[in-house]
């Protein structure tokens, strides 16, 4: 791959679409919360994760005690403990510097592309996996800090008939459409959204992580047996 | 306790979480069975995340749209035919608009 950095840049460029309007309405409901700008625009720059800082501001609202805040935000946020160990076998022997800065920004969106791209060249070297990584982040961080402060500042109203509660979802699997590249990882998405549409009952998010984690059990099996 | 401590609590714990294996572990290898799980965590995780927002856009329990439906499948089956997410992205978006263009 020639030019990475550029390649990452150019990758996620059409999420940017996505991107704007989900942080203008999480920039509007966080002010609409009582929160002051300052507060709204260090929640996009200290948390970056989308879904998180949606369940800390509702919660918020309710006047929820902290502690319940950050409990439920943090469960939202913890699969990114499976997308950090996924990173590991691609980014894992980058110096640790880079490693510490990347993880500050692995986010669905850059982990989804960089998995992709990285599985598709898996003869990469890694420091032009580091730098696709950054042209990924380069473009996304910045997005979501400025659209944060257009809907908190600007107050832009997204209209409901957008659908932009949808928007989200869809990019999702369209993420994952070319991934699905052998039999084991359809088994993989087929066992983990089966699990997941079972498992909403379980507090605290808990179903996502079981589904992923009985998607993953089920890709990797159906892959030892036919390796 | 005030909002910019649970920022600044939540967006230090967040961030553990993000650098946990990759920090960590960083070069050691892994077990080749803990490796072969890695590979699929993409194509777990974010199916498991989407769909249910798909069926049950409003809450669990609430009837699912036939419009999402096909529009996630969509979106879904033509990224996955040209191995290409914008392409999935388009035609989502369009069998969306088309569908409320019809109705």
């Amino acid at each position: 791959m020639d030019r990475p950095f550029r390649r990452g840049v150019l990758d996620c460029a059409p999420f940017v679409l996505i991107i704007v309007p989900f942080g203008a309405l999480f920039g509007v409901l966080a002010t609409e919360a009582g929160l002051p700008v300052s507060q709204v625009m260090a929640f996009s720059v200290v948390v970056i994760a989308g879904a998180a800082q949606f369940t800390a501001v509702q919660l918020m609202a309710e006047g929820a005690p902290a502690a319940v805040v950050i409990a439920s935000a943090l469960a939202v946020n913890l699969r990114m403990v499976m997308y950090s160990a996924a990173m590991v076998p691609h980014l894992g022997s980058a110096p640790l510097w880079q490693r510490a800065g990347l993880a500050y920004m692995l986010v669905d969106q850059s982990f989804a592309l960089a998995q992709a791209t990285y599985e598709a060249q898996p003869n990469l070297p890694v420091a032009r996996k580091v730098a696709y990584f950054a042209g990924l982040i380069a473009l996304l961080f910045p997005t979501w800090v400025g659209a944060t402060w257009v809907g908190a500042v600007l107050g832009a109203q997204v209209p409901e008939s957008w659908g932009l509660d949808f928007a989200l979802p869809l990019t999702f699997l369209a993420l994952v459409g070319p991934m699905l590249r052998s039999r084991a990882h359809m088994a993989a998405a087929f066992v983990a959204v089966v699990a997941a549409l079972l498992l909403t009952w379980l507090p605290w998010n808990l179903g996502l992580i079981c589904a992923g984690l009985l998607g993953m059990a089920t890709g990797a099996e159906v892959e030892r047996r036919m390796s | 306790m005030n909002v910019w401590a649970i920022i600044v609590i939540l967006g230090v714990l967040t961030y553990l979480t993000r650098f946990a294996f990759l920090g960590l572990v960083g070069n050691r290898p892994l077990p080749a069975w803990f490796e072969r799980h890695l590979r699929y965590t993409a194509v777990s995780i974010l199916p498991a995340l989407a769909v249910p927002l798909v069926v049950w856009p409003d809450a669990v329990g609430t009837a699912p749209e036939l419009a999402r439906l096909v529009a996630a499948g969509a979106a879904l089956g033509v990224a996955a035919w040209r191995r290409d997410a914008i392409a999935g992205v388009i035609a989502g978006g369009l069998v969306m608009v088309l569908v409320a263009a019809f109705q």
